[in-house]
């Protein structure tokens, strides 16, 4: 299936995602990163540890809600593939980030940012590991998960 | 007041992955699929997230603590490690075969759609296990 090709909105998008790690770093020193912030939220060490995470959450959550209050239009959500994708791929992805100890906004965004060898290491490799996935899943498999 | 302004750094947050594509696996996996239905727009994603943040972190990091807390929160670890390696892997493995990650997935729970909601909680089952068998085995070596 194609996808169009939305350089600005997505340079938008991206000009966002940036804005809001710049800001919870300012005001309270945290990495922007939705590994850690959804792992501290699920298995929290502390009670003033889980409030910021669990209203920033909250507001992740929200934004689909505003977006359609404002433009009356629902965002888009198109899954090309099965639910055992869904599960598989989810339960692959935790184990992995917590091992790898951080995800797209953490390394490759926070991470790379602070030219932390560690995040652009783990970028490229999970940059690579799914390109190759999907190569293998769409035209090797051919018929996908 | 302090929830209040996190909430709207995770609002901020929400609006940039949707706008930016990143909460629709149709697109991401199209990303990844460069010898088939190429769409390179999450680049853009990345780039101008990756541009705005390097700029903003030299101003913020320079201080000597944040504005609403102690100390900056930067990970102490700086070994690149075979369980950095192996995770980053896997973590690639299953975002190619679902299309999510998790920063693109936790906003688009918002539209109830119900893959993303299984998505969701196969993630929090996978860090849950991860962190339990992480805990129970020792920190260096073992499992590297």
């Amino acid at each position: 299936m194609i996808t169009d090709f939305t350089p600005l909105a997505s340079l938008g998008g991206g000009i966002l995602i940036g804005v809001a790690s710049v800001l919870l770093m300012a005001n309270f020193g945290r990495v922007m990163g939705a590994t850690g912030i959804l792992a501290g939220f699920i298995m929290p060490n502390s009670r003033e540890d889980w409030g910021w995470r669990a209203s920033l959450l909250a507001g992740m959550l929200s934004a689909p809600v505003l977006v359609w209050l404002m433009t009356g239009q629902s965002v888009v959500v198109h899954v090309p593939v099965s639910t055992t994708a869904m599960i598989v791929g989810g339960l692959i992805v935790g184990v992995g980030v917590t091992y790898g100890g951080g995800c797209t906004s953490g390394h490759g965004v926070c991470g790379i940012a602070r030219l932390s060898p560690r995040s652009i290491v783990a970028t490229l490799v999970f940059m690579i590991a799914a390109i190759g996935t999907v190569y293998v899943t769409r035209h090797v498999i051919g018929a996908g998960l | 007041m302090r929830f209040l302004i996190t909430y709207a750094i995770g609002l901020i947050f929400g609006f940039g992955i949707i706008l930016g594509g990143m909460a629709n696996p149709a697109k991401v996996l199209n990303f990844f699929d460069i010898a088939g239905t190429w769409d390179p727009s999450l680049a853009f994603v990345m780039g101008g997230a990756l541009c705005v943040t390097a700029l903003g972190y030299r101003f913020v990091l320079r201080r000597p603590a944040p504005r609403l807390a102690d100390v900056f929160h930067l990970p102490a670890v700086r070994a690149v490690d075979t369980p950095l390696i192996a995770g980053s892997a896997a973590f690639g493995i299953g975002w190619g075969i679902a299309g999510f990650c998790p920063g693109g997935a936790l906003p688009a729970i918002g539209t109830l759609d119900p893959a993303v909601l299984t998505f969701t909680a196969a993630l929090i089952a996978g860090i849950v296990v991860a962190k339990i068998i992480k805990a129970k085995s020792p920190p260096v070596g073992r499992i590297a």
